[in-house]
Parts: C-alpha cells; sequence; structure tokens
C-alpha cells in the first residue's frame, strides 16, 4: 500500500508549505512516539489525569426494554467529558517533546477545543482554536470554558460558518506559525499522518473494551457501534476488533432532518470519492467538485467529509455504516436519560440510536456503543429543538 | 519535448531586460461578461501569462481577498466546463499563455485525462494545483504529458533542498515560489530570506523562477532584481477592481 493510504484512501493533498511540519510530525511519530518513555509517560497520564480504563456500563433496564443487552464504553466519564482528550492529550504530549510551544486547533462542538485547550494548560503550552462562528453561537458554553483554560477562540466567519471553514483556517494559520505551532488535528481525518496518529491514541477506547468484555462475559461483543462525524472515536473503539472478524463495526452517521434535500452529514452513506482537507475519502459535494454544506443537531458530526480509514474499512466490507436522523437522535437522548440516568451527547445519541432503531435484529446479542461524551454541552440546543418541535 | 510557451513568454521579457508579469485573476470575476474583458486587458498590457483563477469552495492556500472572490463566482455558477469553454471559443486569441490554477477536487470530478485535453483545447499551457506536492502527483502528471500541459510546482521558503530537486526533475514552463510563509495576499513587505531562497531556486531549477504570495507594487520586487524572472500579481489586482478600478490601470503601475 502506498505510503499514508488506507487502501484508496487518505493521502497528503496540502499545500507544499504545509508539507515540512507533516514530515516533521512524521519522524516524532517514528522517534519519540514509539519510545517506551513516551508510552509510559501518556499511559500514567491517560491513568491519573484521565481516569483511564473507563467504565464498561451494562445498561440493565434498556436492555429489557429493546432486547438487546447493550453496553456503553464510558467516554463520557473521561476528565472534560468525552473521548477528544485521549487524543488531544497524546499530540501535546508529542508536541511539547518537538519543542513547540503552541497547540493549534480546530473545534466543531467545542469539544476537542475543550480538550485541546486542557491539555495545552496541563503541557504549559498557548493554545489557539479556530471555530465556525455558528457553532460559537450553538455550543457557547464550550467557548466559555475553552476561554476559562487559558485559549484563544477565533470565530472564522467564512464559507459556511461551521467545522470545515475552522479547518480551513486552521491549516492558513498554521502555514505561517509552522515553527513554533503544532496543529493538534482533533479528528481522524485530514493530511498524513494524522489519521493514524489520531488513530493511535484513540485506540486506547477498543483496546480496553475488548479486554472488559473478555474479563466480563468471557467473550467479545457481537456489535460494536459508534457514531461517525469525522470518525476518531469510532476508529478508536473499532481497531482492536477490525481483526476479530465474528465482531461486526458499525458507523452511524448523521441524516440531519432525513428530509430529501437536507444537508446531511453522511459522506458514507450519500457521498462520493474526493478530495478535502488533505485527504481523498467520501466525501457530500457537487458534480463540480464544491463541497456541499453539511447539516445536523450534533455540531460534533456536522462535517461534509470523513476519515479516510472508514471510507476503506467501508469499501472492503470490514465496516458498515447505517445513518441516524436529528429526531431519532433526540429520541435515543431522552431515552438514555430517562431509561438510565445517563445523558449522552447528541453525538453519541446518534449509535445509541441506530441501536434502538435496529434493535429487531439484534435481539439477544451483546451491542457496545461507544458513548464518546455526555450531553450536558447539548441541554441549551435540545431544549430549544424539543419547543420547535412542540 | 517543445520548450512551454509559458517559459518562453516569461524568456521573451526577460529579454527585454524587464520581469514578466503573470496577473492572476479568478474565471468570472468580477462578472462573466466583464472576466473576458479584462482578460483582454491584462493581455493588451503585456501579460507575459495570465493565470485564470478555477474556483473552490474550500481554498486553503488562499486569505480572505482570494477566497471572497471564490465563493462570489462559485455563487453564480462558474465552473470548470465554463471555463475551458470560454477559453475553446477564444482559442488563438491571446498574446499571454494561459495557465489555471486551483484545487484538486473540481479537477478530479472534471476526470484527469478530460481536463488535460480540454486544457489544450482551449490553448492552457499549465497548471497550478495549490493543495497537490509532489508525492502526490503522478497521476496528475501523466494524464496532462501528452497535451503538453505543465504541472507548475509551487515552492517556498520552507521547502528543503532535497524537495526543491525533487520538483527540478520534472519541472517545465516555470517554478512558482511563495515569497511568504503564510496564505495568497498576506504581507505587505517581503522577508529577507526571500533572496537567498530565490537564489538557491534559481540554482536548482533551469526554468523561469516567479516569485508571488503577498506582491502589491513594483518597489516589492526591485531587491530581487536578477533573481526572479516573473511576478505573480494576484489578491492586489482583485482588490483593484474590487474598488472600482480595472486591469488596465493596473498594469500600468507595474509597467510604467
Amino acid at each position: 500500500m502506498k505510503k499514508g493510504y488506507f487502501g484508496d484512501y487518505g493521502g497528503q493533498f496540502v499545500p507544499e508549505l504545509l508539507m515540512p511540519p507533516l514530515l516533521e510530525l512524521e519522524q516524532a511519530m517514528d522517534t519519540i512516539m514509539a519510545s517506551e518513555d513516551f508510552q509510559k509517560e501518556f499511559t500514567t497520564l491517560l491513568k491519573e489525569c484521565v481516569g483511564r480504563p473507563s467504565a464498561l456500563t451494562f445498561c440493565p433496564n434498556l436492555s429489557k426494554d429493546i432486547g438487546v443487552n447493550l453496553w456503553l464504553k464510558r467516554e463520557d466519564l473521561n476528565h472534560t467529558g468525552a473521548h477528544k482528550i485521549n487524543n488531544t492529550l497524546g499530540q501535546a504530549l508529542l508536541a511539547r517533546k518537538m519543542g513547540k510551544k503552541t497547540l493549534l486547533t480546530e473545534t466543531g462542538a467545542g469539544m476537542n477545543g475543550v480538550a485541546t485547550a486542557t491539555a495545552a494548560a496541563m503541557m504549559d503550552m498557548g493554545c489557539k482554536v479556530y471555530m465556525g462562528a455558528v457553532d460559537v453561537e450553538r455550543q457557547a458554553l464550550n467557548v466559555r470554558r475553552m476561554e476559562l483554560l487559558g485559549a484563544e477562540v477565533v470565530a472564522v466567519e467564512s464559507g459556511t460558518r461551521t467545522l470545515k471553514d475552522a479547518i480551513n483556517e486552521a491549516l492558513r494559520c498554521w502555514i505561517s506559525t509552522q515553527e513554533t505551532t503544532h496543529y493538534c488535528f482533533g479528528t481522524a481525518a485530514g493530511p498524513h499522518p494524522f489519521p493514524l496518529l489520531v488513530r493511535e491514541l484513540q485506540a486506547v477506547v477498543g483496546r480496553e473494551a475488548r479486554q472488559q468484555f473478555l474479563d466480563r462475559i468471557g467473550s467479545l461483543p457481537d456489535v460494536v457501534c459508534a457514531c461517525v462525524g469525522g470518525g476518531s472515536n469510532a476508529i478508536g473503539a473499532f481497531h482492536a476488533f477490525v481483526p476479530d472478524e465474528s465482531v461486526k463495526l458499525v458507523g452511524v452517521e448523521a441524516a440531519g432532518t432525513g428530509e430529501p434535500g437536507c444537508f446531511n452529514s453522511a459522506p458514507l452513506n450519500l457521498g462520493t470519492d474526493g478530495v478535502l482537507h488533505g485527504a481523498k475519502s467520501k466525501l457530500l459535494q457537487t458534480e463540480d467538485g464544491q463541497i456541499m454544506p453539511s447539516h445536523s443537531v450534533a455540531a460534533g458530526l456536522d462535517y461534509p467529509g470523513v476519515g479516510p480509514e472508514h471510507s476503506a474499512l467501508q469499501k472492503m466490507g470490514r465496516a458498515h455504516y447505517g445513518n441516524v436522523n436529528d429526531t431519532q437522535a433526540l429520541n435515543a437522548f431522552k431515552t438514555l436519560s430517562r431509561r438510565e440516568g445517563i445523558i449522552p451527547a447528541l453525538e453519541s445519541s446518534h449509535a445509541v440510536a441506530w441501536v434502538l432503531e435496529n434493535a429487531k435484529e439484534l435481539q439477544g446479542l451483546n451491542v457496545m456503543v461507544n458513548l464518546s461524551g455526555r450531553g450536558d454541552k447539548d441541554m441549551d440546543i435540545v431544549e430549544r429543538v424539543l419547543a420547535q418541535g412542540e | 519535448m517543445s520548450v512551454s510557451p509559458l517559459n518562453t513568454k516569461i524568456r521573451e521579457a526577460n529579454a527585454k531586460g524587464e520581469v514578466a508579469l503573470v496577473p492572476y485573476l479568478p474565471a468570472g470575476y468580477p462578472t462573466r461578461e466583464r472576466f473576458w474583458e479584462e482578460l483582454d486587458k491584462l493581455d493588451a498590457a503585456g501579460a507575459s501569462v495570465i493565470e485564470i483563477g478555477m474556483p473552490f469552495s474550500d481554498p486553503v492556500a488562499d486569505g480572505p481577498v482570494v477566497e471572497a472572490a471564490c465563493l462570489k463566482v462559485l455563487e453564480d455558477g462558474i465552473n470548470l466546463h465554463w471555463i475551458l469553454e470560454g477559453l475553446k471559443e477564444r482559442k488563438g486569441r491571446y498574446n499571454a499563455a494561459l495557465l489555471l490554477m486551483g484545487y484538486l477536487n473540481p479537477v478530479l470530478q472534471y476526470g484527469p485525462e478530460r481536463f488535460a485535453a480540454a486544457c489544450a483545447e482551449g490553448g492552457v499551457s499549465g497548471l497550478i494545483i495549490a493543495d497537490m506536492p509532489i508525492n502526490e502527483s503522478e497521476f496528475l502528471t501523466t494524464a496532462l504529458k501528452p497535451h503538453n500541459v505543465e504541472l507548475i510546482p509551487l515552492v517556498g521558503l520552507n521547502t528543503p533542498r532535497e524537495r526543491l530537486e525533487m520538483y527540478a526533475r520534472d519541472a517545465g514552463g516555470f517554478v512558482y515560489m511563495v515569497s511568504v510563509l503564510g496564505t495568497t495576499g498576506q504581507r505587505d513587505s517581503l522577508p529577507t530570506k526571500v533572496k537567498a531562497k530565490l537564489a538557491e531556486v534559481q540554482e536548482v531549477f533551469d526554468i523561469p523562477v516567479a516569485l508571488g504570495f503577498g506582491l502589491k507594487h513594483p518597489d516589492q520586487v526591485a531587491p530581487f532584481a536578477g533573481l526572479m524572472d516573473a511576478a505573480v500579481i494576484g489578491s492586489a489586482l482583485i482588490s483593484h477592481i474590487e474598488g472600482g478600478g480595472d486591469a488596465t490601470s493596473y498594469m500600468s503601475i507595474w509597467t510604467s
């Protein structure tokens, strides 16, 4: 396989001016990150500061309701409330060892921004976060959290003013700041080596879960299910299970309002091959190759592209990708809260919703959902949407 | 292979003791009709090469001026088909060599072979793809070669010598050196590091060297006399048109 590719997908489609920092990062992964010292330090940080391993929770009430043995991998219990910290802390540690002074990142829902700002504070580094102006508004609480943590949040007013434009602006910023700054890419997308780097840092999720299942029930789960925006929580949950062919891997994309013509966020289901943000993958685009705006009630899934490894896993048939619309996700948000006392992020609610919607085919099976984040951040938007619906 | 018109046109200006001018204008800007008029004016004003921008929704190598122009023409429905058909109708009209500049995805969706053939039919001699380093470009150069369309390398202040040499191995037309570590139109003044890098690029490449990104006024290029063969001017031309000027009055700043 070509270097930096997963099957036909991936690559490094960036301006030449970004090749030196990408090559520098690749080298740091091969030397610094591969060292025993780094791995030891990172493992200690995950244990003492993030709270790993995260719990594997069985859902007794909901399992009974739907006839499926539903298990949750509790990334919502991590410090900062989502899986994002696994990645940002790892990249921050690597960046500091590379001699970088500042972390630069983009954020959609704000979770990656908060996790990056947190890691920067821990590592005594500067932090600059690009965030679409639309997201700044709909995730105001996370903006305040980032600022409290010492980050500079820049509202991006160009294009669709959401995550894709925040990534454009962060890439532009990285061109001029590469000497002192590390781009702490928030998801398993972007140019090589980011999809690989983020997967390696998130793979702890699936590794832990696999062992937890073996310890708890003496076998592997039948299905591992995770929501897919850029795809970092899903690839983290899937990776350890990829060689286990008995385990069905299901990614869940956001179908938006689900109406024909809605700008969804489901490129694996509805997109075509193309190049965006440095990688070849599935994309929502026009016939002319212009990127289409996306939509989802969950800001963290609102992205017209997807990490290249997911496109590859789909093509080889190893993983399957379903989709769930806004209404189904909101229903799952309420159901999990009410029946299990766990308020899931709207993003993770999509994965829960897929299980609820497909319960008939999953009767009696052990199904793990990667509960990638907690839903406190979504209270405002959920109340607003539910009020509109009434 | 024959020498590219891009090379020839730049060398013609150089032979007269001039730095060749390479103005950039996004296709369909400022309007569908006026674009072709401005193109004529650029040609009449003595441009050696005219760079026509192919719009893309997510132009990561461009600053706010070019991005805004890109998004505007996209709203007007400008696409590769419109550009290539328009050029085909006007083939042979321009004294300047023509170059298309943009991002990979629209070209990929158009189809590299079909695109290369349409370039040749439209009299286009070269292509700049801002988001495609040499590591990824083989499939495209393979498609362009039979049609004598050159893929122009973009190099920068941070491009190490071994990468310059990789680009130089197979390059034709000219090499485009980005004068700042940033996006188009970003700076007013040019860093002194440019001089050393320009000299190195001249040493590695045997084709003309163009300097671009952030050029607004001829005074800026005076320090690089003898080191650069061509000047690319983009954002400043857009701003000039935006401010009510036209290509003729803009070019006069550079040719007087």
